[in-house]
């Protein structure tokens, strides 16, 4: 099979990828690490000496830690409770047979594809604005007073708009993991007469588990950290002021290089955890 | 696939699908119509749909005051430069792992996926730091580095579970002709491989333009792409509504008809074949 | 770099004192300011007189909410006061903290100990959000200036405070529906306190040391600040328009005196004092801010609370007492 040749070969072509990941990982990583220790303040002249572990005792115990890390679990549970729920039914229903599949399949997906500031911009001037929205003038329409929904349910307003962004990618997975159901065991299942709850319950689910599982963990990588949603609508104010935004406010807005550092690395802590689980899954199917 | 159905249920499946489709799309289509309105319409209550004076007045409006186009190409250079720039790096890469696998393909494999899953604002001093130092803040060479990093793991997972699919016994009978390294690349691979290539490049570009923490973060004028143009125009001025939406149709216009090519590969590239 | 060799014919003298001391260091002028503003309020005269009041030239807070009260008919969508709500520094918190002024409150003590948990800042923040939750706009929480100027020129509010330069906008009867309606008065105050709700603030052009031409740089800042300069924008664009607040002369110039709002924009400018922001003596600069460079990122902050508890998310005292704790933190971690 492989020569020596071509062994040698394939670790220098392997190399330029290997050693460019390798910074970007560990340079960034280490000064992160490094200045999470430090008193850093640009405005004040920089670096001014040792922080020991002031930094993360100091993030944790600020007032606004625990309402952040709130804000993020709402967030990420919500969105994610959200698209997969939807997510299911949307895949069951375009597995059916129908007029027009392929069209609208790509409406359904449409959303993926739109950069994140635009459907924050849209969706909090087009649609929830409170004087010329759409949903406003829904509410109008049938006599109800318009919800400032910014303002009014910021968090729920984030997790509708974020859902409506990663709805196409959970239904497209679900959708693909449906396809390869075996037929014939769902029509020997209608055969015996299941109902169709209970064919959905046995047969549909179990069959799903493992990309619900698999979007389960990537939606929660990527939710963790969305900031254009936030950045556009709310800026962080009205209680949406998740982990992500609030080492964002300290590094570049409060310019507490120290303190947003410390931050960053109970972010990557986090995220680890998540991306562990993750990482098994994908693992194993490679192995296959 | 094709199972036998009565036409009420088919009917009843396409009314429902349909209407979940239009539903979803709504959000899409309702900017692309109001960007053909008139600033009046565009607020008027109740809201016309389909019955006002059409007009293309928004779209120049938008070109001539904030220099559309200059976003634009920024967003073109920093997807199409990233991407190809990875590329250059993974394709070598994705090539030896997935031809010449040895043990530690695996565990290469799974570690370049966990740089994937660092949080960006974790690392976002130190990198905005180094852009000051090395005077790449709000470059487009600076971020195509950037974006070309942060999408590095899945352009070369992508490409590997293509190769892998390459019967290995193709090369073999390449390699007893006496096809030397080169040209088992130029020749058998790379016709083989294009395909494929082509997904990743198109998942990549659209990532790559849809970014929105760098792109927000590490630049302000120059080198600023649609995500930040887009995001310039989150307070109104006055009557907004009808130039927001034509600044959006125009921002996600070339991206959505890419996106509509590239469904099929999405997933691969998404799930890191977890699910196929 | 110093800017003290200017021609005589730029008369330095010129330049309104409170810009020239702003940007001045021991007696050296170091940026000569393009643009200068305060804050006013801009109210509607047919209103005003349909409520059957008169506006005296600086009111107090309590004719402001009794003007308000009179001038809101939420049935035609006309609501008696519109005032910045939007969180943010430069936002709701340049209205709030000049108001804050005004009731006799103050950022920080003379040791750099944040002050929002006293009686003044309780005062101000809840006059604040009882005038806007009685008579000012829905979803004034996410309103700043673009948003309250466009509800202004749209005739939905009775009264606005904000930047002067927003007279020009509001009496352009192009842009506005109301233009020949608006009247102007000083920033309110508190009765029995003598500091206005103005604010002040600059844009001003600067060299930085170092620089590859300095004589260029100097001869573009000489022109763009110049009375020229003023006078050439004055006859392509309209007097109505040319860049305020910088020098003396604009405002006895015969065609700048007859634009309704130039004389109230000029006593605004002049009643602010950066030096003397606030009722009890402050170790900061600043009107509408305090100059340190944490202000910013606090203030932003602070902001949030505040707008949170004019979306009703929260009452003044909790926003208070969470504003004061993480200015507290803030300042903490900066090493004061």
């Amino acid at each position: 099979m492989a020569t020596q040749h071509s062994r040698s070969a394939a670790r220098i072509m392997m190399a330029p990828a290997v050693i460019l990941l390798l910074g970007w990982m560990l340079v960034p990583l280490t000064m992160t690490l490094w200045f999470s220790f430090r008193k850093y303040l640009p405005l004040r002249g920089g670096d001014l000496g040792w922080a020991g572990f002031d930094n993360f005792t100091r993030f944790v115990s600020s007032s606004t830690f625990w309402p952040a890390v709130q804000a993020t679990l709402i967030i990420v549970v919500g969105v994610i409770v959200v698209t997969v729920v939807l997510g299911v039914l949307l895949a069951i229903l375009l597995d059916q047979p129908m007029w027009g599949q392929g069209i609208v399949r790509i409406l359904v997906i449409a959303p993926f594809f739109v950069m994140p500031t635009v459907s924050a911009l849209v969706w909090k001037n087009m649609f929830m604005d409170p004087v010329n929205g759409l949903l406003a003038n829904l509410w109008k329409a049938f006599g109800a007073q318009p919800v400032e929904w910014l303002s009014q349910a910021p968090l729920s307003s984030i997790v509708i708009i974020v859902s409506w962004e990663w709805l196409p990618f959970a239904t497209l997975i679900l959708l693909t993991a449906i396809q390869s159901l075996d037929s014939e065991q769902l029509e020997a299942a209608e055969m015996d007469g299941a109902p169709l709850l209970k064919r959905f319950w046995y047969v549909v689910l179990p069959h799903l588990s493992r990309a619900i599982t698999v979007v389960i963990l990537i939606q929660t990588i990527f939710l963790l950290s969305i900031f254009a949603e936030i950045f556009v609508t709310t800026q962080g104010a009205f209680g949406t002021r998740t982990l992500t935004y609030l080492i964002y406010q300290r590094v570049l807005e409060s310019q507490n290089v120290g303190l947003g550092s410390a931050g960053g690395v109970y972010a990557i802590i986090l995220a680890n955890i998540v991306a562990i689980f993750l990482m098994r899954i994908v693992g194993k199917n490679l192995d296959a | 696939m094709a199972r036998d159905v009565k036409p009420r249920r088919k009917a009843l499946n396409t009314a429902l699908a349909w209407a979940a489709g239009l539903l979803i799309f709504f959000p899409i289509l309702w900017p692309i119509l109001t960007s053909f309105k008139t600033e009046g319409d565009a607020i008027a209550s109740p809201p016309v749909l389909l019955f006002f004076d059409w007009t293309l007045e928004n779209y120049a409006v938008v070109q001539e005051r904030s220099d559309y186009m200059r976003y634009l190409w920024n967003s073109v250079i920093i997807a199409g430069g990233s991407t190809l720039l990875g590329l250059l790096v993974a394709v070598p890469a994705a090539w030896s792992m997935a031809f010449v696998p040895s043990k530690r393909t695996k565990d290469i494999l799974m570690w370049m996926l966990s740089t994937k899953m660092l949080p960006a604002v974790g690392v976002l001093y130190p990198i905005y730091l180094m852009f000051i130092q090395m005077g790449l803040l709000d470059t487009r060479i600076g971020l195509v580095i950037v974006l070309m990093l942060i999408n590095l793991p899945i352009i070369v997972w992508m490409l590997y579970t293509y190769f892998r699919e390459i019967p290995g016994e193709i090369l073999e009978a390449a390699r007893m002709d006496g096809a030397g390294l080169r040209e088992e690349i130029l020749y058998v691979l790379t016709p083989m491989a294009l395909p494929g290539i082509a997904s990743t490049v198109l998942l990549n570009v659209i990532l790559a333009w849809n970014e929105a923490f760098w792109t927000l973060n590490l630049t302000a004028a120059n080198a600023a792409p649609l995500t930040a143009f887009i995001a310039s125009y989150s307070s109104p001025e006055g009557l907004f509504y009808a130039k927001l939406s034509a600044a959006s149709t125009m921002a996600i216009a070339p991206i959505l008809i890419l996106g509509w090519f590239s469904q099929k590969q999405l997933v691969r590239g998404l799930t890191f074949g977890a699910v196929k | 770099m110093p800017l003290n060799d200017l021609p005589a014919s730029y008369d330095v003298d010129d330049i309104l004192p409170a810009m020239r001391g702003g940007l001045s260091h021991d007696g050296t002028l170091y940026a000569a300011p393009f643009y200068g503003e305060s804050s006013m309020i801009m109210y509607r005269t047919d209103l005003m007189e349909k409520a059957g009041l008169e506006m005296p030239e600086s009111p107090t807070w309590g004719f402001i909410k009794k003007a308000a009260a009179a001038m809101t008919d939420k049935e035609n969508e006309v609501y008696g006061i519109c005032l910045r709500g939007k969180a943010g520094w430069g936002e709701n918190m340049a209205f709030i903290t000049a108001m804050s002024n005004s009731f006799g409150a103050r950022w920080f003590d003379m040791d750099w100990k944040p002050q929002l948990d006293t009686p003044e800042w309780k005062e101000t923040l809840t006059f604040y959000l009882d005038l806007m939750n009685n008579y000012g706009p829905p979803g004034a929480s996410s309103n700043g200036f673009n948003e309250n100027l466009s509800l202004f020129q749209q005739g939905k509010c009775g009264m606005w405070i904000d930047a002067t330069v927003a007279a020009s906008f509001v009496t352009n009867p192009k842009e506005s529906t109301v233009a020949d309606k608006v009247g102007f008065a000083l920033a309110p105050h508190k009765d029995g306190i003598d500091k206005n709700a103005n604010w002040l603030w600059a844009w001003a052009l600067a060299i930085p040391a170092g620089t590859d031409d300095a004589e260029a740089a100097k001869e573009f800042i000489r022109w763009a600040t110049s009375k020229e300069y003023i006078e050439l924008l004055a006859s392509k664009e309209g007097w109505a328009n040319v860049p305020p607040g910088a020098r003396v002369s604009l405002y006895e110039n015969p065609n700048y005196k007859d634009i309704p709002f130039a004389q109230m924009a000029l006593k605004s400018i002049l009643s602010a004092d950066p030096l003397h922001p606030t009722v009890k003596p402050v170790p900061y600069v600043g009107v509408q801010f305090a100059a340190i460079p944490e202000f910013a990122g606090i203030a932003t902050e602070v902001g949030q609370e505040f707008s949170a508890a004019l979306a009703g998310q929260q009452s003044a005292d909790k926003a208070l007492a969470k504003a004061q704790a993480l200015t507290a933190e803030a300042m903490e971690a900066a090493g004061y």
